[in-house]
């Protein structure tokens, strides 16, 4: 897909790849073998129909395209985008066992784009109001999903976002560069639209509790908050200036647009010499976001080596076309500061990989006397996050697992708590859009049947 | 800024803030009739009340602010409160008649002595402990140094001494770390872990590194707000039929 070239697009926060024009989406799509027995759809967690929705392209219907993919998939501009479809459809793709498989996610994103902008979004019908009211509470991947289908089914649907803005993850978190805000926008607007209420500032758990939400007359409550508490490393130094969990660096640059201070009112600190660790998508999406703020030098510093990595190969190409540098099997252990307080040094200790681990990645294991001091003024810590505890802890009857996380049916998403059902990463722990939003699908099945039952 | 009273039955939440950056000279212009876009809350572990006995209640500054609701709330379960409110001068000591009703004791000290004791609350305090007074339970809210000056002298004294701490935050709901604070060695998130914590145990010299964090930027977005305001009292101005 044509994008902008690295040495440009480092210094703008614009989006990458310019999306397929008609004829390349055309070109794309008459590759697929449109196969008897699928294995694309498997590999999807929303089972989209894909050679459906990849045919309709092929024959330039790109509305009814789009309209394929919302019969499964809400967010399909998103997913297009954000998806590691590698892992997923493109994965198990027939074609890729001889050549590249079909390019599935930019198909999905430029049936979304067209739709959207050709300004051609249908209402979809709305069954008849059942009377029943739904509370969801965060409004990210999972939340939308849920709100889009009650709303559909005729239920009466309200979202609370402790942020000012809805979207969750995919405002706060992902940057601009990879999923411009105008398209989680459009898709919130679609939502109210349809008729969705949302309720922005309004942290539950601490505003109103989920038996307060009960009382004051809702049937039914989905809970998804997300996996919002940062993992830091617990190593001396950790709190010096210029040190920021992933969530605040890139809270400050998206929701905040600290990018463009003082235009914008919140302030970040983004130095010269910046060092991620970690290896997901969140780190990539912190040290693409750095180089975009000024950094000489960025790092990724990550106690694997890249084949461990688990951050989408699209993000992880990316990062290496823009100049950013792979540390791999480094771990640091100490950070330096000055004496007002500022990091100036980060104190780091290779590794070699010994036996595999419980998670079947081969573990780090430091090497003795290999420590040395890397030259950085900004690290970001992006190692993942716990889950948030403001529901649970004001939550009796919810039960949680060891971690923290909502214990839900991975089929319907009900909790321990009568009519209470959950899903996303505040159930599964850091996970990925397409999987909050399969999650969301089904507890919104299990809720519509829920309210249903007498 | 910080919330000084609460009036449930009215729906009214009073708010007292001191212009010191953007935000608050920003909240400064606002009029009757104006609305904010956002407000978040409440957020964080609310303060701990129960019958102690003799409880004193130190605000320094626009601290004097949130003790304010303590205060109400410790005598109103059956504690003995003493308040010692200071400001650097009397010009600037807000909430005296609040604060004297709140309380069994008032006691005002300011900086340059225009009014009342002359010198800080942490004196005042000092003198109530070191004359071998009764106190079970402090609590402060004030600058991060007048905090830190509060958590000296209480300490030898071994009285449980609990502190409001406002460290830089973004979402207020434990979802970023910005306001992480060392307390007996280990990190706490303010918004959600406190913002109360034992002032014995709070690393008072990092706090105050952070808090110095973005100094130059504060800095730079007042400059910028002041001149905007200058240039647009010049625009009316010039606007004004002669």
């Amino acid at each position: 897909m044509p994008e902008q070239a690295p040495e440009q697009r480092v210094k703008n926060f614009k989006e990458v790849p310019f999306g397929y024009t008609e004829e390349l989406a055309k070109i794309e799509a008459q590759r697929c073998l449109f196969c008897k027995k699928p294995q694309c759809i498997a590999g999807c967690p929303v089972e989209i129909d894909i050679p459906g929705f990849i045919k309709l392209i092929a024959e330039g219907d790109y509305i009814g395209a789009a309209k394929k993919l919302k019969e499964t998939n809400s967010l399909p501009a998103v997913c297009g985008r954000v998806c590691p479809q590698e892992d997923q459809c493109e994965k198990v793709c027939i074609l890729s066992k001889k050549y590249e498989p079909v390019a599935i996610g930019n198909l999905e994103r430029f049936a979304a784009d067209y739709e959207r902008e050709t300004g051609e979004i249908e209402i979809p019908k709305i069954e008849k109001s059942t009377g029943k009211k739904v509370a969801i509470v965060g409004s990210g991947p999972a939340g939308l999903t849920v709100a889009g289908d009650l709303i559909k089914m005729g239920h009466q649907v309200t979202v609370f976002e402790a942020l000012h803005k809805a979207g969750g993850v995919l405002v706060y978190g992902i940057p601009e560069f990879r999923l411009p805000k105008a398209i989680v926008q459009s898709e919130v607007d679609y939502l109210a639209k349809l008729g969705v209420e949302f309720k922005t500032s309004n942290v539950i758990g601490m505003l109103e509790t989920i038996d307060d939400l009960f009382a004051s007359g809702y049937h039914a409550i989905f809970i998804g908050t997300g996996a919002g508490l940062p993992n830091f490393m617990r190593i001396p130094g950790e709190n010096l200036n210029g040190i920021y969990s992933a969530n605040e660096y890139l809270t400050r640059s998206n929701l905040m647009k600290a990018y463009s201070f003082p235009e914008n009112d919140t302030p970040i600190f983004s130095g010269k010499n910046v060092a991620v660790l970690g290896g997901g998508n969140t780190a990539m999406d912190s040290v693409r976001t750095a180089l975009r703020l000024g950094a000489d030098n960025a790092y990724i510093v990550y106690r694997r080596s890249r084949t461990e990595m688990p951050a989408r190969k699209d993000e992880i190409h990316h990062a290496e076309q823009e100049g950013v540098k792979f540390d791999f099997l480094t771990a640091p252990i100490k950070f330096h500061g000055t004496e007002d307080g500022w990091l100036k040094g980060m104190e780091c200790i290779r590794m070699k990989l010994g036996e595999p681990d419980e998670s079947g990645r081969r573990r780090p294991v430091p090497v003795e006397g290999s420590n040395y001091i890397m030259d950085v003024d900004t690290v970001i810590v992006a190692i993942g996050n716990s889950s948030n505890p403001l529901v649970p802890k004001t939550t009796p009857g919810l039960d949680i697992n060891k971690w923290g996380n909502i214990t839900a049916d991975p089929e319907t998403g009900q909790t321990s708590r009568r009519g209470v059902f959950a899903g996303g990463d505040i159930v599964t722990g850091g996970a990925t859009v397409i999987l909050a939003a399969g999650a969301g699908k089904r507890a919104a099945r299990a809720i519509d049947a829920y309210l249903k039952t007498p | 800024m910080s919330i000084a009273d609460l009036d449930k039955k009215n729906g009214i939440l009073a708010i007292v803030f001191q212009e010191v950056g953007k935000s608050t000279a920003k909240l400064g212009t606002l009029v009757e009739g104006d609305s904010l876009a956002d407000v978040v809350g409440p957020l964080g572990t609310p303060t701990h009340i129960e019958k102690y006995g003799n409880c004193v209640c130190v605000g320094g500054g626009i601290g004097i602010a949130p003790i304010h609701p303590v205060a109400k709330a410790l005598k109103e379960v059956g504690n003995q409160v003493t308040s010692i409110i200071g400001a650097r001068n009397k010009e600037l000591l807000i909430m005296e008649d609040e604060s004297r009703a709140a309380c069994d004791n008032l006691i005002i000290s300011t900086d340059d002595g225009s009014y009342g004791f002359h010198g800080f609350v942490t004196q005042v305090l000092a003198g109530i402990l070191e004359k071998g007074e009764k106190v079970d339970f402090i609590f402060s809210v004030g600058p991060v140094l007048m905090m830190r000056a509060l958590a000296r002298v209480t300490l030898p004294y071994k009285v449980r001494t609990i502190i409001s701490l406002n460290p830089i935050m973004v979402d207020g709901t434990g979802m970023c770390g910005a306001c992480r604070v060392t307390v007996g060695n280990q990190t706490k998130f303010a918004c959600v872990d406190g913002p109360d914590f034992d002032a014995h145990l709070v690393d008072f010299e990092e706090l105050l590194k952070r808090q110095r964090m973005y100094l130059k930027e504060e800095k730079v977005a007042m400059d910028n707000f002041i001149s905007r305001m200058d240039q647009s009292a010049h625009h009316h101005q010039s606007h004004k039929p002669s």
